[in-house]
């Protein structure tokens, strides 16, 4: 406000839109992300704006016609004031696509490289697994488990013929 | 336009009138499935198990294969 003030001993004419433009201390300039926008939602079935901002001649005598009995509007110039204000109809935004089947693939394709990726990590990064998984750790350990009779009722050792020492078939 | 008037109002009780008992018919449908698949014969397996158990016996068989710390196997 100072600062225009202090312009104004100057001249009227340096409080110019420049001042605006430049960020000075005039009016602030909107950008265009901040005015009100169209857009084509499911969920808003009226938008901010009308589709169409600067009307063709055409288009503004049809304006004018809406002005009177709608009765008197051909079905092409109904459509023609509907694609004024919206662009596309609900039928034509809601319909799908086959763009699932390239996001399927591209997720199907990734998680593969992704286990290429693990397998050489697998092999090259990863050092020898603990002495606990050599075949007769585990053998040792399965002895162990039947021997406590671990879920004999459904389980592990109700599958266990304990006369013969082997599975049940 | 020649177009019909389309559906404005009701659409949630049209679509629960439908879906609602398909719920509830789906759901006992799966808990049957669950209790006849699994928890009627686990009921089973648990009766017959224990009609003829020995808990003495299983106990020996523990005990000598070394399994406890408290009691080692019977000395011969």
């Amino acid at each position: 406000m100072l600062a225009s003030r202090a312009l104004s001993l100057a001249g009227k004419r340096a409080l110019s839109t420049a001042v605006c433009l430049r960020g000075g201390h005039g009016v602030a300039k909107i950008d265009s992300y901040a005015l009100p926008t169209y857009i084509d939602e499911r969920d808003t079935p009226l938008p901010d704006i009308c589709y169409v901002q600067n009307l063709s001649p055409d288009q503004v005598s049809l304006k004018e016609k809406e002005k009177g009995s709608w009765a008197a509007l051909s079905n092409e110039e109904k459509i023609a004031l509907y694609h004024i204000s919206f662009n596309q109809s609900y039928a034509e935004m809601t319909q799908g696509s086959a763009e699932w089947k390239t996001v399927c693939g591209g997720v199907f394709f990734f998680i593969g490289l992704t286990a290429l990726v693990l397998f050489w990590q697998r092999k090259y990064v990863y050092g020898p697994v603990p002495h606990t998984f050599d075949p007769e750790y585990k053998a040792k350990e399965l002895q162990r488990m039947l021997d406590m009779k671990v879920n004999q009722v459904q389980g592990l050792a109700s599958k266990w013929d304990y006369e013969n020492k082997q599975w049940k078939k | 336009m020649s177009l019909p008037k389309p559906m404005m109002r009701g659409l949630l009780a049209k679509r629960l009138r439908f879906h609602l008992p398909l719920a509830f018919a789906l759901s006992l449908f799966a808990a049957g499935i669950v209790k006849f698949g699994v928890t009627e014969p686990r009921k089973r397996a648990y009766e017959e198990f224990y009609k003829h158990y020995d808990p003495v016996k299983d106990f020996e068989e523990m005990r000598e294969a070394g399994i406890f710390e408290s009691v080692g196997p019977s000395k011969e």
